[in-house]
């Protein structure tokens, strides 16, 4: 018995943060509108970090969700402009689970390099529907939209859910497919919207596509609570730091009980957030009947406590916290998009609700 | 990360379950707690890694091997032996620091049940600044006569002993001048008053001392080293509160209180506030759970676990008084009964969790105290600057 990370595990995680250090520093961040900053993702295809969970054979290298969601709390750590959820946990799983080999040849070694970046259209079947998307299918063509598209910038081609939650690839390029970015609180992640006329598609019709859509919900949402975690931490961190320089009545504000209170009872928070998302990644290779269970606590958990952080480290920071001049914003909002991304914590709990068979569907 | 355990271990789970099969019928509330306390120290499930010849199983340390016993004991619905205070505080002190003398003739009986102990630390005047004690010791021979008074010192009634800090030299600096000393609760001129709490049961007594003679033969680890040996005691303590076994067991309870109880014919578990509210507590109580695995391994490896380890007593105690919380508001006019009405549930039981664990959340260190030990020790932030002498 073991709960801990391998010494492997653990190096892999301090070079890629190393790598971000050095590349993504918060003047890199800043230069970013789209959420595509294409020199970070080359470093960290570099790394291995675009093809962790695709088989060496892919070109990846063929690793577990647990090191994914290493590599996820250090991409939040830094608040990386780069596609991740979508392009390099979900998309290749859905190519694993329900592709044929030929698709897996086409796609897998080029989302492995960092070549190509994949979006991914399920939020309808994660979060709910909202103004009338959805997506239907006949003979082989896809009609309606999808909203809240991840890793929408500059993806060569989409894995989407129809409404019978049954996968498709669609090129980024086809005929009938529209694409509309938005404008969301976090300019560190892409989200769009996909509008579908008609348009050509690939089933991904092997092995079970509605089962492997559930588990392509269940690996983001775990991703995001460890983005959650990483960024969380890096707010704690950046909070104690501002709390044993700043002065003021003539001393630093560290030393008042008041200012120590709240950074301690971030840290006791946020602390048990890591066993949680450990055992949550864990389970999802592992047991995979808790996996469903556990990825939806490691969300919704996470996201009520980095809400608390984000909203009490920028506090701690006084009016300095509030202004663009310090940049804290950036990790506060990446939580806020980790919050309601693929389901917010009510619904993600109702899901939890249904797992465990507490009530119906 | 590996969560199975070796062939030894499983080998040894199926031992302890083949135990709680064949004795658990044995178990108090049916059996006598001290025949299944001396039956437990026996087979190794109690006293485990006490050395045989203070009277216990005398094997190695292992804390897996220790985790697994309590999850079957657990699973079993079985009482882990007697858990007082002489057996989780005292015995692991005198261990650390005791004298030979005292480790022979204290250990065995206190682990058999033989000798109850209370712990004499905290005052009126000392409770988070414990080390401003006032309860005087002043030598007499080969005796130490005592005055003061103490507080918050659950089963002094029932106690035969007590584990003591009193102020033996009170002329040194506040936390040089402290003795830890072990005394008979016969002694004259020990007074114990019940102090009921709001729970309407007394927990906890106020002890009186005036002009108690003790033998200084009772001092632990030498005179003025009483602060050193109450911090290894304290660090026993802490480590027991906030135990997330219990949150496990209670929140099981209380989905089985949601999925039976109706109101108006309508499940609990059908009402999706409560379920909301139900579902943030399960994710709090694995985190802790997990969490304890992860320290669990930190202390397998001999890792210092960091601000990790500090966080167990105040996420710990505060879950578990949610959990009594949220029970009462899910039993909704139900949860104001306490004790024996025909509509109570669980015998009021969760009222007086309730109620006591707000305690718990005080005692062994408030939950305020323990902010400032996480954010000084754990985050290195400065300490309270010391108001300028008078």
């Amino acid at each position: 018995m073991e709960f801990g990370l391998t010494p492997d595990q653990k190096m892999m995680q301090e070079s890629i943060g190393r790598t971000l250090e050095r590349v993504c520093p918060l003047e890199r961040v800043r230069k970013t509108t789209d959420g595509t900053a294409r020199d970070v993702l080359t470093a960290i295809a570099e790394l291995g970090v675009t093809g962790m969970l695709i088989p060496e054979e892919f070109g990846g290298l063929g690793l577990q969700l647990l090191d994914a969601a290493l590599a996820a709390e250090m991409l939040g750590r830094h608040v990386a402009p780069v596609p991740f959820v979508a392009s390099s946990v979900m998309a290749p799983l859905a190519l694993l689970g329900a592709g044929s080999e030929a698709q897996k040849r086409a796609y897998l070694p080029k989302l492995a390099s960092g070549e190509a970046t994949a979006g991914v259209a399920i939020s309808e079947h994660a979060s709910g529907a909202r103004d009338k998307a959805g997506i239907s299918a006949r003979a082989g063509k896809l009609s309606g939209k999808s909203l809240f598209v991840l890793d929408f910038a500059g993806a060569e081609f989409f894995i989407v859910a129809d409404n019978f939650g049954a996968l498709h690839i669609v090129d980024a390029d086809a005929k009938g497919l529209e694409r509309t970015a938005f404008t969301t609180i976090d300019v560190t992640r892409a989200i769009g919207e996909l509008s579908f006329d008609t348009v050509d598609a690939e089933p991904l019709s092997s092995g079970n596509p509605q089962a492997t859509l559930e588990r392509l919900i269940d690996a983001g949402r775990i991703m995001l609570a460890a983005d959650t975690l990483g960024a969380g931490g890096r707010m704690i961190e950046k909070a104690v730091d501002y709390a044993k320089q700043r002065k003021q009545f003539g001393r630093v504000i560290g030393s008042f009980q008041a200012v120590k209170h709240m950074c301690a009872e971030m840290v006791a928070e946020l602390e048990p957030c890591r066993a949680l998302i450990w055992y949550a990644a864990y389970a999802f290779d592992a047991f995979p009947d808790q996996a469903r269970r556990m990825a939806v606590h490691a969300k919704a958990h996470t996201a009520e406590v980095g809400t608390f952080v984000a909203r009490t480290a920028t506090e701690v920071h006084g009016g300095m916290g509030f202004t663009d001049l310090l940049g804290l914003h950036y990790w506060f909002k990446r939580i806020g998009f980790d919050r309601q991304a693929l389901g917010g914590p009510e619904k993600v709990r109702h899901d939890a609700a249904v797992a465990q068979g507490w009530i119906g569907n | 990360m590996d969560l199975s355990y070796s062939p030894e271990y499983e080998a040894f789970r199926d031992e302890v379950r083949a135990f709680t099969r064949e004795f658990g019928d044995r178990a108090p509330p049916a059996g006598d707690m001290r025949e299944w306390q001396n039956l437990l120290i026996a087979r190794g499930y109690a006293a485990r890694t006490i050395p045989k010849e203070y009277g216990g199983f005398g094997a190695a340390p292992d804390v897996l091997k220790s985790r697994i016993v309590a999850e079957e004991f657990i699973a079993a619905g079985l009482p882990m032996g007697m858990s007082g205070q002489g057996i989780s505080m005292l015995v692991p002190t005198l261990l650390e620091v005791g004298s030979e003398e005292q480790k022979r003739k204290y250990i065995a009986p206190t682990l058999r049940g033989e000798i109850v102990w209370c712990q004499g630390y905290s005052e009126p005047g000392a409770g988070s600044d414990l080390a401003a004690l006032t309860t005087r010791a002043t030598e007499e021979g080969d005796d130490f006569i005592i005055n003061g008074q103490k507080i918050w010192t659950s089963t002094a009634a029932q106690a035969d002993m007590m584990f003591c800090l009193v102020r033996t030299e009170p002329d040194k600096p506040k936390h040089e001048g402290i003795s830890y000393i072990l005394f008979s609760m016969k002694t004259p001129g020990i007074e114990v008053r019940p102090l009921v709490t709001m729970t309407g049961r007394a927990e906890f007594n106020e002890v009186f001392f005036t002009d108690v003679r003790v033998p200084k033969s009772g001092v632990v680890a030498g005179r003025g080293q009483g602060w050193m040996v109450a911090n290894a005691t304290l660090k026993h303590e802490r480590g027991m509160l906030g135990d997330p076994n219990q949150a496990g067991t209670r929140l099981k309870a209380i989905v089985d209180l949601m999925r039976e109880e109706t109101v108006d014919g309508v499940r609990l578990m059908d009402n999706p506030v409560l379920r909301d509210r139900l579902l943030k507590l399960q994710a709090r109580a694995h985190a802790m759970e997990f969490h304890g695995l992860r320290l669990l391994t930190s202390r397998l490896k001999g890792e210092d676990p960091g601000v990790a380890g500090l966080i167990v007593k105040l996420m710990g105690c505060e879950l578990n008084h949610q959990l009594a919380a949220f029970a009462i508001d899910a039993l909704g006019e139900l949860g104001v009964l306490y004790g024996g009405s025909q509509h109570s549930r669980n015998n009021g039981n969760w009222q007086w969790n309730y109620m006591f664990d707000l305690g718990l959340i005080i005692g062994g260190g408030t939950a305020q105290i323990q902010k400032n030990i996480i954010a000084e020790r754990g985050l290195g932030m400065p300490r309270e600057p010391k108001p300028a002498k008078a």
